[in-house]
């Protein structure tokens, strides 16, 4: 079980303080290696400060008074205080939940018909006894070398009758070749021993699936899993291509076109409401506030398991 | 199926009742054998293979598109055939066809990405581990990976945020300053770079993480030899960790190469939108065969744009690997 020997190990060293190379605190520093580490604190500080700014920047416009935007323009601090931006998505809040609710159904959807799927399939190719194995996994590797295009791709899903379908968000994603051979490539570790011992106690492939297999690949499929879940929460281009009803717009795909057709729905909004109930500037930011929150909200608790999951995909992969 | 495996079965009894060698285990025997005897395992890989019989196979055949003039009436094959006209209107027009300048921009922007975000993201990896502060390890970790988590609307929206014309962050700060503002939409030469900052923007983190998993996964020992002969820090970066990674650096890019035609649609779709005046620099085919689909509802050029993308990026990927194959097998894709 090397892989979970690996996970263990990186997960140890994390806790441990992470790197390989980690300058003990009582040891002498020349001076040149000093500078180099402070010159290591310089760079890595200034690179996350670039990663975080973008987020602060989205955040201070959205509290900002749009009437100070309109004046001025968005600055790196808020310019004034104002809720309004969030005040006029909680107006039509059926809006919002309504793609909350498409959003968390697809993900969740797709996640789970895609897990089941690609575990059976991957669980199947990673038996050494299965003749045919690796001419299927060349028919599933061969679609990442060639594919038809978007256009007969769009045009098959389509004739299937998925447009306007909220099957048409989750089906066309939900398999991965990458992902299939990971989860193969997992399970040739797990020793052929213990699927024999259980043949012989009269289990079948499916019991031995469930009852020994995946409860040894927790590690890679709690990792597919969550990959999975993450591409469907981000998912806003299967929507543009499928989804025209508006009601059945995921919170991405809303979200860009709040940004897009921002001018489209200031005038429609203008038949109903003054400027100053819409305030499209701070709205749009604010929108994209409430449709990442939850991301930025769980990732705190999701991060080690994406890392863990990232490096046994490097590691495997 | 039954009868005809039932048969194959007694077949096989025969043959060890003759005294043959049974062993060889499946090579002599049939096909449907080997099915009927794996049944479960084979109807396991059903869903899958439908899921890809349908999704990708069944829509090799509709490359077809490609040389009619389709008719939505008549359908795929009761249009009329016209050969290669779909694809005039992508190579038309010399050194300024569409063909051109999307090749060009796709291959140069996604070697930019590969080779420079690899450079950074080994770079990053080796920088975190060579501090010593492990809160500080432990948040600019997360704090590089967070960009990864967020869709590319959300790009989209920041670009906006600070690019906007009238109401962006960089306009305001160079009119606090005094400047003038500028309209960054009309400006060529800056996109190249924006894309590029936005792509590392979100891609660094996740590669850095790939990075540290190697560095990590590298044997200890040798690290401790060379402290006892007396190594420093520079040397220890500059003769163990980085040969060492260079294997993986190496596999990393050369997977990443077999994607050299696929764009990051996304990237550019939401930081560029159809802002039409940009497409000469920021166009990439998958940008181009999107438009000419959903907005020009071209699905001839669109198909052609396609298939193109798809031939010369499989030619790609199959010699790239055959080069790779003949210096390092162990590197080979497939």
């Amino acid at each position: 079980m090397d892989c979970n020997r690996t996970v263990e190990k990186l997960d140890y060293e994390s806790r441990m303080g992470g790197g390989m190379r980690g300058i003990m605190k009582n040891q002498k520093l020349s001076s040149s290696e000093k500078i180099l580490r402070t010159f290591t604190y310089f760079i890595l500080t200034c690179v996350s400060l670039i990663c975080v700014i973008p987020f602060m920047l989205i955040v201070s416009g959205s509290v900002s008074d749009s009437a100070q935007i309109m004046k001025f323009g968005y600055s790196i601090l808020p310019r004034g205080f104002s809720l309004d931006g969030y005040r006029s998505i909680f107006l039509f809040p059926k809006q919002i939940a309504k793609a909350y609710g498409v959003s968390v159904f697809v993900t969740a959807a797709g996640t789970g018909i895609g897990l089941v799927v690609m575990t059976l399939c991957g669980y199947a190719i990673s038996r050494g006894e299965l003749r045919y194995r690796n001419v299927i996994s060349f028919i599933i590797y061969f679609t990442t070398l060639f594919s038809g295009g978007l256009v007969p791709w769009y045009m098959v899903i389509t004739r299937l009758g998925m447009k306007n379908s909220i099957w048409a968000l989750v089906i066309p994603s939900c398999c991965s070749s990458f992902y299939i051979l990971l989860i193969r490539n997992f399970m040739k570790t797990i020793p052929d021993s213990l699927m024999e011992s259980a043949k012989l106690d009269g289990a079948g492939e499916l019991l031995i699936l469930i009852r020994i297999v995946i409860p040894l690949s927790t590690p890679i499929l709690a990792t597919v899993g969550l990959f999975l879940a993450l591409a469907y929460w981000n998912d806003w281009y299967l929507a543009s291509l499928y989804i025209t009803d508006a009601d059945m717009w995921p919170l991405q795909y809303r979200l860009y076109n709040i940004l897009n057709a921002a001018s489209k729905i200031a005038q429609a909004g203008v038949e109903n409401f003054t400027s100053k109930i819409l305030p499209t500037e701070t709205q749009k930011l604010a929108n994209a506030v409430v449709a990442t929150g939850p991301i930025i909200f769980l990732y705190p608790f999701l991060q080690k398991y994406f890392v863990q999951g990232i490096s046994i995909g490097a590691v495997k992969g | 199926m039954i009868k005809l495996s039932s048969v194959k079965l007694s077949s096989v009894k025969e043959r060890e009742e003759r005294g043959e060698p049974s062993g060889m285990p499946g090579k002599k025997k049939g096909v449907l054998w080997e099915l009927w005897k794996h049944k479960s395992l084979y109807l396991m890989t059903v869903p899958a293979l439908c899921f890809f019989l349908i999704f990708s196979y069944i829509p090799m055949v509709g490359v077809y598109y490609a040389f009619i003039d389709y008719d939505f009436a008549k359908g795929l094959f009761g249009s009329p055939f016209v050969g290669l006209k779909n694809f005039q209107y992508f190579i038309a027009g010399g050194l300024n066809a569409p063909i051109v300048y999307l090749t060009r921009n796709t291959i140069l922007y996604n070697l930019v990405f590969i080779f420079l975000g690899n450079i950074l993201q080994c770079m990053f990896a080796v920088m975190i581990t060579i501090i010593g502060g492990r809160i500080f390890k432990r948040v600019a970790q997360s704090v590089m990976l967070l960009p990864y988590f967020v869709s590319f609307v959300i790009v989209g929206t920041i670009a906006y945020n600070i690019f906007n014309t009238n109401y962006g962050v960089l306009n305001s700060v160079l009119k606090t300053f005094g400047g003038e503002g500028v309209n960054v939409y009309m400006i060529e030469w800056v996109w190249p770079f924006i894309i590029t900052f936005f792509n590392l923007w979100k891609g660094t983190g996740y590669g850095m993480v790939v990075y540290l998993a190697a560095i990590m996964g590298l044997d200890r020992e040798i690290y401790e030899a060379a402290k006892i002969d007396g190594c420093n820090i520079f040397k220890e970066i500059r003769y163990i960790t980085l040969p060492l990674l260079k294997p993986t650096f190496i596999m990393l890019v050369l997977f990443s190469l077999g994607g050299i035609m696929r764009g990051q649609f996304d990237l550019f779709y939401n930081l560029i939108q159809r802002n039409g005046q940009l497409y000469r620099v920021t166009d990439v085919l998958d940008t181009y065969i999107y438009r000419s689909m959903t907005v020009n509802f071209n699905l001839g050029t669109s198909t052609a744009a396609g298939l193109y993308q798809s031939l010369f990026g499989f030619i790609l990927v199959v010699s790239v690997n055959q080069i790779i194959r003949r210096k390092n097998p162990d590197n080979a894709l497939f």
